[in-house]
């Protein structure tokens, strides 16, 4: 059976062929196109890497961004605040000043006219006190005649005192 | 730089042409007297003996034959190479032999039932003696062409990954299987750290395996030799196997096949029942490989062949059979070529898968 058993000749071809591909695909195919892939595999597994981390330095940087904002937000909220207190505190402040000067001048009017008003009233006593004298004097002056004419003048002389 | 390599390839092709075309295509009738001899014969010449037509196609032969009709043979002769202790070396072309009809220089294809097809020298008392027989068979020559193919494929191949741009071309096609062997039987076979040793390997066997198988699917040369399918190729393919897996063993490997940790001792000694075995084991492995790859592919040829020969059984018969048989066994034969297609990846895939795993097994740092 010639199928079975192997020829010596085959055998020997076949060892010297395959060490010959062996060799030569090992140095000028095989080492080549491995060391190619595997760089290639390389190069796709850094930019892979590289856009992996663009895209979380993007993510920091956006959160970065938010954090600036939130902050700025907080900061013109409080400045605003802050203002706000400001004003409402120098408004109160004003209307308290407002208030006391006011109090004063109506204190200070108060006073002045309560000063007029004994003032006046000295006046008035002095010039009752004349207009006595002068009724007085005017009731001496007409002294001896008629009671009735007395009378008549004293009430007349009372009603003027009553205008003034 | 690639075109130049395919333009010297083509310039090798023309060549061998030249070198084949005056020796050969031996386009030759048979003399007057055999012709006699063969009219007296033609009865059962007549039959179409489907056994010796499969046999002839699966075996090597000294020369390549391409067809024959009647009387009349194409075939390339090839370069018969001998050496004989007693007349020493010869070498002539095969076309010589006149397809084991006559001999040359003391030098026949022998008929007896032991060497029948080798070349045997005939000595002068009659006797036949082998000779050391180093011809460029048919099988031969078709691994020459395979080793040029394969030359021409990865080479250029290899001078386009140089270039740096992205795959094109072929490229593309062989990428995947590359892919293929490194990602999906070495690394995960043999581990991410020692792989890349046995990739050149393991690629080789791979393309060389396929090539052949493809290349005998192929009916008309450079396809059609039956090199896959042939014992020695396989043992020789096995042997590199073997070789690697027991230069790289490790300690652990060489541990477990002459003292085996775990076993009881009176396994070992006095009679060395477990080493026996493992060593028995080491050589079954590739033996294996070797038988597997071959009877897969040599059946399929055989089996394929056998189809064909339905053609001309029942042609036999009654001529008009045989013409009513043939689209019936052509569907059929495109269908097992088809199978073979399948078979012819699938061996290379399982020849290189257990080589991986041996090669594995035989680094493994501890179990």
């Amino acid at each position: 059976m010639e199928l079975i058993t192997p020829g010596l000749g085959l055998v020997f071809w076949m060892v010297l062929s395959f060490s010959v591909i062996l060799f030569i695909l090992k140095k000028f195919a095989w080492k080549p196109i491995l060391k190619a892939l595997k760089e290639r595999e390389n190069t796709i597994d850094t930019a892979l890497k590289s856009a992996d981390k663009a895209r979380e330095e993007m993510g920091q940087l956006k959160a970065e961004n938010e954090r600036i904002i939130i902050e700025a937000k907080n900061v013109r909220d409080s400045l605003l605040k802050e203002a706000r207190q400001v004003k409402d505190k120098l408004i109160s402040e004003a209307k308290q000043k407002a208030n006391s000067e006011a109090n004063k001048i109506i204190a200070d009017a108060k006073r002045k006219i309560e000063n007029e008003k004994e003032a006046a009233l000295d006046e008035i006593k002095n010039q009752v006190a004349g207009f006595s004298v002068e009724i007085a004097e005017k009731i001496l002056k007409k002294k001896l005649e008629k009671t009735k004419d007395q009378q008549d003048l004293i009430n007349e002389l009372i009603d003027e005192i009553k205008i003034n | 730089m690639h075109k130049n390599f395919r333009k010297s390839v083509l310039i090798f092709i023309i060549l061998l042409a030249f070198v084949l075309i005056p020796n050969g295509f031996a386009f030759e009738n048979r003399d007057e007297d055999e012709k006699e001899n063969s009219v007296k014969t033609e009865h059962e010449k007549e039959k179409f003996a489907p056994g010796s037509f499969i046999f002839d196609h699966v075996s090597d032969s000294y020369e390549w034959h391409i067809l024959s009709v009647k009387d009349f043979h194409v075939s390339i002769p090839l370069p018969v190479i001998v050496y004989s202790k007693e007349s020493g070396l010869h070498s002539f072309w095969s076309s010589k032999l006149h397809h084991g009809h006559s001999e040359y220089k003391g030098f026949c294809i022998s008929q007896t039932e032991a060497d029948e097809g080798k070349i045997v020298e005939i000595m002068e008392d009659g006797t036949e003696v082998k000779p050391l027989d180093f011809s460029i068979s048919k099988n031969v020559f078709a691994v020459f062409i395979s080793m040029g193919f394969l030359f021409w494929i990865f080479i250029s191949i290899a001078q386009k990954y140089k270039n740096k741009k992205a795959p094109s071309g072929f490229q593309n096609a062989m990428e995947p299987l590359i892919l293929f062997i490194r990602d999906d039987i070495a690394k995960p076979v043999i581990g991410e750290v020692k792989y890349e040793k046995y990739m050149p390997f393991l690629l080789t066997i791979f393309f060389f395996i396929l090539i052949n198988n493809l290349l005998g699917l192929v009916p008309i040369p450079p396809g059609g030799a039956n090199v896959t399918g042939n014992l020695a190729v396989t043992g020789v393919l096995a042997l590199f196997t073997l070789l690697v897996t027991s230069i790289n063993g490790s300690k652990y490997y060489w541990q477990e096949i002459f003292n085996a940790p775990g076993v009881p001792f009176w396994m070992k000694i006095p009679i060395p029942l477990m080493p026996v075995i493992e060593i028995l084991g080491m050589f079954t492995k590739p033996f294996v490989l070797m038988v597997r790859l071959f009877a897969n592919i040599a059946a399929g040829h055989i089996i394929a062949m056998g189809f064909f020969s339905l053609i001309f059984i029942f042609g036999d018969i009654i001529p008009l059979l045989g013409y009513a048989v043939s689209p019936v066994t052509l569907a059929f034969t495109v269908f097992m070529t088809i199978i073979e297609l399948l078979v012819a990846f699938v061996q290379a895939y399982v020849f290189t898968l257990l080589s991986a795993i041996y090669f594995g097994m035989a680094t493994a740092e501890h179990h």
